[in-house]
């Protein structure tokens, strides 16, 4: 990184009375970065994302977003400082046509009082046509033409998953946090949001968190990882690095297979589960 | 591709093709198909010229049915738009019929609160206005509670207002008394009253009519904005809502404010066309009445709102003068021989109808209209 990062956690503890959700967790992400946040289930992925986009307050430490702190700072200010973010399980506005959803996501572009909005008037017919065009980019940008005036609810979930990237975009927003774009998806529409988030990096300059099961993924595309173990991060680095340190394999795989990983990996990734005093030869 | 023909600068819809626009403002529109456009055209002459077609004691039913649906609409915003349970609407029609009264009191009756601003164009926005003012102070409670916590304190707010109804005397005449309604006067014309051509029932209930049509504009206005999806997205799914930069409590509070001032309105308008305010008018039965309009018509629609409220006010035409007649056991009076009293009889068909739409047709009148258009658009084929 040699420009300023976008985004600075430094030293978050999170704590829901009694279980620490994150333990002295940081990291930069700077401009164009596609940073990654990979672990076991539970490691404390999305509670990073709800610290940054003003859901949870930390105990402890800081989030500077372009230089302000976003500790304490409500979710839809942070939303219009430049926040956009898409969510595990889909959550659109159901009943909403995908225009309306696209819209919704340019909320804070569209200022107009409840007055002009009653009357109908220059400013707000003004500022529905010009924002309803900026939407038709997106539409075309992620190819869901065909979509624009079905309700949410009746599509299927993969185009559900791209609508909602779409509404993080309608935001401009200049940090993306994108929590498990594709979980449950088939092959084709992983690929498809590939090349989604890959046209996004390359042609919008977003930077993007991305907070991913999908190892494949993850190390195709990520420009660096953090993994999170119980809250504690255990490692940060580019893909290839973090692949061969022992402690994320140690969490990946169990206790003590880091060394004989190449021999063992395969059975103990089922074996997981388990105690390890099961798994122990 | 009409847009790329020579010597049309502005495009026009092809014909056959309704939903093929060639600009987002063509999208955009209110009206966006001949249909439509045809459709509310007919709609709006056919209502003005029922002033013609019907008795005036039908067209004193269809006013208070025209004044009901601007409260309705109102209750529709709040709760059907943006999902905020509120019982508490009757506080805010009483609100507005006592604002409108006073402001165009008689100032000489030493009595009762009296401004003398007897026109229609002042004392109905100040009503809306000191109703909406009402809401704007209630509606922080409203940030903080969610679903059946906000129904039980917005509940309380009826019980509150009938109590300040009841005992201040001076703004309301007391219990059994009331007091006049505001002035039928509009710019000076005195509508109430007949004319050479037209009866006062008549003039009332075109004035009346031309407001609801106006009100019903500015609502679907506010739906079809940033606002209204801004509403929608605080009921379907507020965290997403502020996540996505949408003020949850500006939204509610904007909810609140103008729902309280349709309802003012609605309360003012009301004693036009019932000239009597009797303070113990505005209790829970008023709201529940307002919620089966709501319910009956249609959620989250402003057709479904006045259609409600046009069905319940005819209902009570029914209940009150028909049944009654065909029916000796049910009688607007408790007698010896009187099983069930008007009343007793509304209050089980309100509940009734409820149960009967939320289970058979939970989209309401509106929906049934949605079937009935989507049977015509594919017929003779069912689909």
């Amino acid at each position: 990184m040699t420009a300023d990062p976008v985004l600075v956690v430094e030293d978050v503890r999170l704590d829901f009375s009694g279980v620490r959700a994150l333990d002295g967790v940081s990291f930069a992400v700077g401009p164009r970065d596609l940073f990654a946040v990979i672990g076991p289930n539970g490691a404390g992925k999305t509670s990073i994302f709800n610290v940054v986009s003003g859901v949870y307050r930390p105990q402890q430490g800081s989030v500077r977003f372009l230089g302000d702190d976003l500790v304490g700072v409500r979710p839809d200010v942070i939303a219009r400082r430049g926040v956009g973010r898409t969510f595990q399980n889909i959550e659109l506005f159901a009943n909403l046509t995908v225009i309306d959803n696209l819209l919704l996501g340019r909320h804070q572009h569209l200022r107009y009082g409840v007055g002009a909005a009653v009357a109908w008037s220059g400013r707000a017919r003004r500022a529905e046509l010009a924002n309803r065009a900026a939407v038709e980019d997106i539409v075309d940008f992620l190819e869901i033409e065909q979509y624009r005036r079905s309700p949410v609810g009746l599509l299927p979930y993969g185009v559900q998953k791209r609508v909602e990237l779409g509404r993080a975009l309608a935001m401009e927003p200049k940090l993306l946090l994108l929590d498990e774009p594709v979980a449950g998806m088939n092959l084709e529409e992983t690929e498809d949001m590939a090349r989604f988030l890959l046209d996004i990096r390359d042609e919008l300059d977003i930077p993007m968190i991305l907070v991913e099961h999908d190892m494949g993924l993850v190390m195709d595309l990520a420009d660096r990882v953090l993994v999170l173990d119980f809250g504690r991060p255990i490692a940060v680095g580019p893909p290839t690095e973090v692949q061969r340190h022992p402690d994320v394999l140690r969490a990946y795989l169990g206790e003590e297979h880091g060394a004989q990983r190449d021999v063992r990996a395969s059975a103990l990734a089922t074996a997981a589960d388990r105690p390890p005093s099961e798994v122990r030869p | 591709m009409t847009a790329l023909l020579p010597g049309s600068s502005r495009p026009r819809p092809l014909r056959g093709r309704p939903d093929l626009h060639t600009s987002y403002a063509a999208e955009m529109a209110l009206l966006n198909t001949p249909g439509k456009r045809r459709g509310v055209a007919a709609l709006a002459v056919a209502g003005a010229l029922l002033a013609l077609a019907l008795t005036d004691d039908w067209l004193v039913i269809l006013a208070r049915g025209c004044a009901l649906a601007i409260g309705a609409i109102g209750l529709n915003l709040v709760t059907g738009y943006a999902g905020q349970v509120s019982l508490g609407h009757a506080f805010f029609v009483g609100v507005g019929a006592y604002t409108a009264s006073a402001l165009s009191g008689d100032p000489a009756d030493g009595a009762l609160i009296g401004l003398g601003v007897r026109d229609m164009a002042l004392w109905l926005p100040a009503a809306g206005a000191v109703a909406g003012l009402a809401g704007l102070l209630v509606a922080p409670i409203a940030t903080r509670l969610r679903g059946l916590y906000l129904a039980i304190v917005t509940l309380g707010l009826v019980f509150l207002g009938e109590h300040v109804f009841r005992e201040w005397t001076a703004l309301t005449g007391g219990v059994g008394v009331g007091r006049p309604g505001p002035a039928p006067q509009l710019l000076g014309w005195r509508f109430a009253e007949g004319s050479a051509l037209l009866t006062g029932a008549q003039q009332t209930y075109l004035v009346l009519f031309a407001l609801l049509c106006l009100f019903a504009l500015g609502g679907r206005n506010l739906a079809r904005s940033d606002v209204g999806r801004a509403f929608a997205a605080v009921r379907d799914r507020d965290i997403a809502a502020s996540i996505i930069g949408v003020d949850l409590r500006r939204t509610k509070l904007a909810a609140f404010t103008v729902s309280s001032f349709y309802a003012g309105v609605c309360g003012a308008l009301l004693y036009v066309v019932t000239p009597y305010v009797e303070p113990g008018s505005f209790n829970l039965n008023l709201s529940v009445q307002f919620i089966a309009m709501v319910l009956i018509g249609g959620v989250a629609t402003i057709s479904g709102s006045i259609m409600g409220a046009l069905f319940l006010a005819t209902l009570l035409r029914v209940t009150q003068e028909i049944i009654p007649r065909l029916l000796p056991f049910i009688d607007t009076a408790p007698r010896r021989d009187t099983l069930l009293t008007t009343t007793q009889l509304e209050t089980i068909l309100y509940g009734l109808l409820i149960v009967v739409f939320l289970i058979a047709e939970p989209r309401g009148l509106y929906g049934i209209w949605v079937r009935i258009r989507n049977y015509w658009k594919g017929w003779p084929f069912s689909y």
